[in-house]
């Protein structure tokens, strides 16, 4: 296997007028599992094609594996890609999908029979191979898809959204496949997705992107837990976290929503100052009953949304602002109750009012 | 009050407006067929049944000759060889013409669909702007130009005269398939390191057969039927079946051979047809493939 780090320094990207990329970096390590997490039409397929080589890039270097690749073609790159659409040949069975890049490279008969067997057991297609895409479905196309991504044996594997066609259930248990390959295999990918859950799921790091910069790159707990910024934290966590406009008074508590929240225990980026601020916390970090402590308040319930495992129960704080929290799924609180509770410092996230940054 | 519950497949009902409908279409069948209905059987009697009248009288006695004359003994001037020659040039001129235009066109196609050249809006602009200008109007220049290349009155000319007026539609309909196909196809392509010839020849041909079933219809039919060019650039040599028919029919001196032309026309008709109701399905096939993502 070849070594598969992936760097990309200044990258800019146009399309006519249109600039979708600017100055973009980011440094992928070897075998590292990499997320491009981001919101439709934010550029993570562009920064994707643009690895893959399959977009020019305006201005900037890509290097992989140590060589700088920004003008060599797709296929001398050392990479694989994986498509949301499957793109698999229709007029070839799924033999021919997974051996048609090793016959074009000219690679013998038996290597070739060699490979294909191996990825297929790999990947559970072997008694597929002589059927027709058309006759497969959603799952085993887009397994016939990986298995033809896996034959190159390359060190970087790029997923453009591979799992969005599916349905929930075959999402999950790919999800899980893809893991495992990339246990096995020790192979650098580079993975696009807008679904959080995957991202979380999956990644070592996540990059999250927004207007075709990224936001935030950091591993799935940090991103979860302190988000750099309001559009991260947004994005990032299901249900989402909650946000309450306010003040913060002294560096020492925040005002908003008709609560007075201490905020000693909270870490600061800087100098805790104070200032019109937002709060942000998510549903489970809200602690409930006889546990709220400082700056504890009775909210009203409005709303109870049971999810199995456990409940989302949207709440209305005294000064009106509407926050959910997580409650068990047995839990016995209906709308209309009043409900004890508290925001912890430590799992709070305070976001600057004017350009979203975390405080 | 008796009502009946619905229940089962819903009761078939004969409205005014079917019958309507269908008088219409028999009505509009019998108006297409019966002129040839007319040339069957008069193709099928002598000349003597034929003075008589009664055009639409079935023939008394069943009569090949005047197929047999039409096909190899009918005169054009001096020659009496019959339509068989033009049978003959047409098909020389007819597989090589089909074969090459939409082998151009489905490469045109293909290259303007999937690989963004520099001015390929514009090539493509041209190239409609040529399907829509009545091709009279470039025969004269093309007459100059094949003389000059020393190409005029041959079979290579004309063959290249039927790609060149084939190209725009060719290049049309291979160019919206292609188009219609998800573009991550070619991508899966190129990362795999297939090149521009090979995509082609390895993918996207094949998924194109329908399209090559349609454009192969729309060629056979239309060169066959040509018949300008045909008798402008083909030479005297091979002057396609067309042609031979309207010399055949034109140059009858004393009486005319009602029979002897019906005969020859329906002969010349011949390849249309059969590709018509040989191809009908696939043709309606191919349509509806370019039409729904494939
Ligand atoms: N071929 C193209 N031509 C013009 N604009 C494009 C093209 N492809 C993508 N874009 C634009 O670039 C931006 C990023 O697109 P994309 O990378 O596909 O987003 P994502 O994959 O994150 O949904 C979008 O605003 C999109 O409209
Ligand atoms: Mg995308």
């Amino acid at each position: 296997m070849e070594r598969g780090d992936v760097s990309l320094n200044g990258i800019k990207i146009m399309f006519g007028s249109v600039k979708v990329l600017e100055n973009l970096d980011l440094d992928v390590a070897k075998s590292e599992f990499l997320v491009l997490l981001g919101p439709s039409g934010c550029g993570k397929s562009t920064l994707l094609n643009a690895v893959a080589g399959l977009i020019d890039v305006k201005d900037g270097q890509i290097w992989i594996g140590g060589r700088n690749v920004t003008w060599e073609e797709p296929k001398d790159r050392g990479i694989a890609m994986v498509f949301q659409s499957y793109a698999l040949y229709p007029r070839m069975t799924v033999r021919g999908n997974m051996s048609f890049g090793l016959k074009v490279s000219g690679t013998p008969a038996a290597e070739i029979a060699r490979r294909v067997e191996e990825a297929a057991q790999m990947l559970r297609i072997s008694d597929l191979l002589d059927r027709r895409p058309s006759e497969l479905s959603g799952g085993q196309r887009q397994r016939v898809a990986i298995g033809r991504a896996l034959v190159r044996k390359v060190g970087v594997f790029l997923f453009d959204e591979p799992l969005s066609n599916l349905d929930a259930q075959l999402r999950a248990e790919l999800r899980v496949e893809i893991k495992r390959l990339h246990q096995q295999l020790g192979a650098t990918m580079i993975y696009v997705t807008h679904d959080q859950i995957e991202a979380l799921t999956l990644a070592d790091r996540i990059a999250v992107m927004h207007g075709g910069v990224i936001q935030q790159l950091d591993t799935p707990a940090k991103i979860y837990r302190e988000p750099k910024n309001r559009f991260v934290a947004s994005f990032v966590g299901s249900p989402a976290m909650n946000f309450i406009d306010g003040r913060i008074e002294a560096g020492a508590t925040f005002d908003g929503g008709g609560l007075r929240v201490p905020l000693a225990g909270y870490a600061f980026a800087g100098n805790p100052a104070s200032g019109p601020a937002t709060l942000g916390i998510r549903p489970e970090h809200v602690v409930t009953g006889s546990d709220a402590r400082e700056g504890a308040f009775d909210a009203t319930v409005e709303l109870v949304e049971p999810m199995g495992a456990d409940s989302l129960v949207w709440c209305r704080s005294p000064g009106g602002a509407a926050f959910s929290m997580r409650l068990p799924g047995d839990t016995a609180v209906r709308s209309g109750d009043r409900q004890r509770a508290s925001f912890p410092a430590a799992s709070l996230s305070l976001f600057d009012s004017t350009n979203g940054k975390r405080l | 009050m008796n009502v009946i519950e619905p229940t089962g497949p819903r009761p078939k009902r004969t409205s005014p407006a079917r019958v309507g409908l269908y008088a219409f279409l028999a009505i509009s069948a019998l108006f297409f067929l019966a002129p040839l209905y007319v040339m069957v059987v008069t193709s099928l009697k002598t000349m003597d049944e034929i003075r008589g009248g009664y055009i639409l009288s079935l023939p008394s006695e069943l009569t090949f000759a005047a197929w047999t004359k039409a096909w190899s003994s009918a005169c054009t001037g001096l020659n009496c060889n019959g339509i068989r020659v033009g049978f003959f040039n047409s098909v020389r001129i007819l597989v090589p013409s089909v074969i090459v235009s939409i082998a151009v066109g489905s490469l045109t196609g293909y290259a303007l669909s999937f690989w963004r050249v520099r001015g390929a809006d514009l090539i493509f602009g041209a190239l409609m702007v040529v399907a829509f200008i009545p091709y009279q109007i470039f025969i004269y220049p093309l007459v100059r130009i094949f003389s000059m290349a020393g190409i005029n009155q041959t079979l290579f000319g004309i063959v290249i005269i039927h790609t060149i007026f084939g190209l725009p539609t060719m290049t049309l309909l291979f160019r919206n398939y292609f188009a219609s196909l998800p573009p991550e196809l070619f991508k899966a392509a190129r990362v795999d390191g297939a090149g521009f010839l090979q995509i082609f020849r390895s993918i996207m041909l094949p998924m194109a057969i329908p399209m090559i079933v349609v454009a192969v219809i729309l060629q056979v039919t239309g060169i066959w039927n040509d018949f300008i060019l045909g008798l402008v650039f083909a030479g005297r040599e091979n002057l396609p079946m067309t042609v031979q028919l309207n010399n055949i029919v034109n140059s009858t001196q004393g009486e005319r051979a009602y029979n002897v032309d019906m005969a020859a026309t329906m002969l010349t008709a011949l390849v249309p047809l059969v590709v018509y109701f040989g191809s009908g399905r696939w043709f309606v096939r191919g349509i509806a493939a370019g039409a729904v993502k494939g």
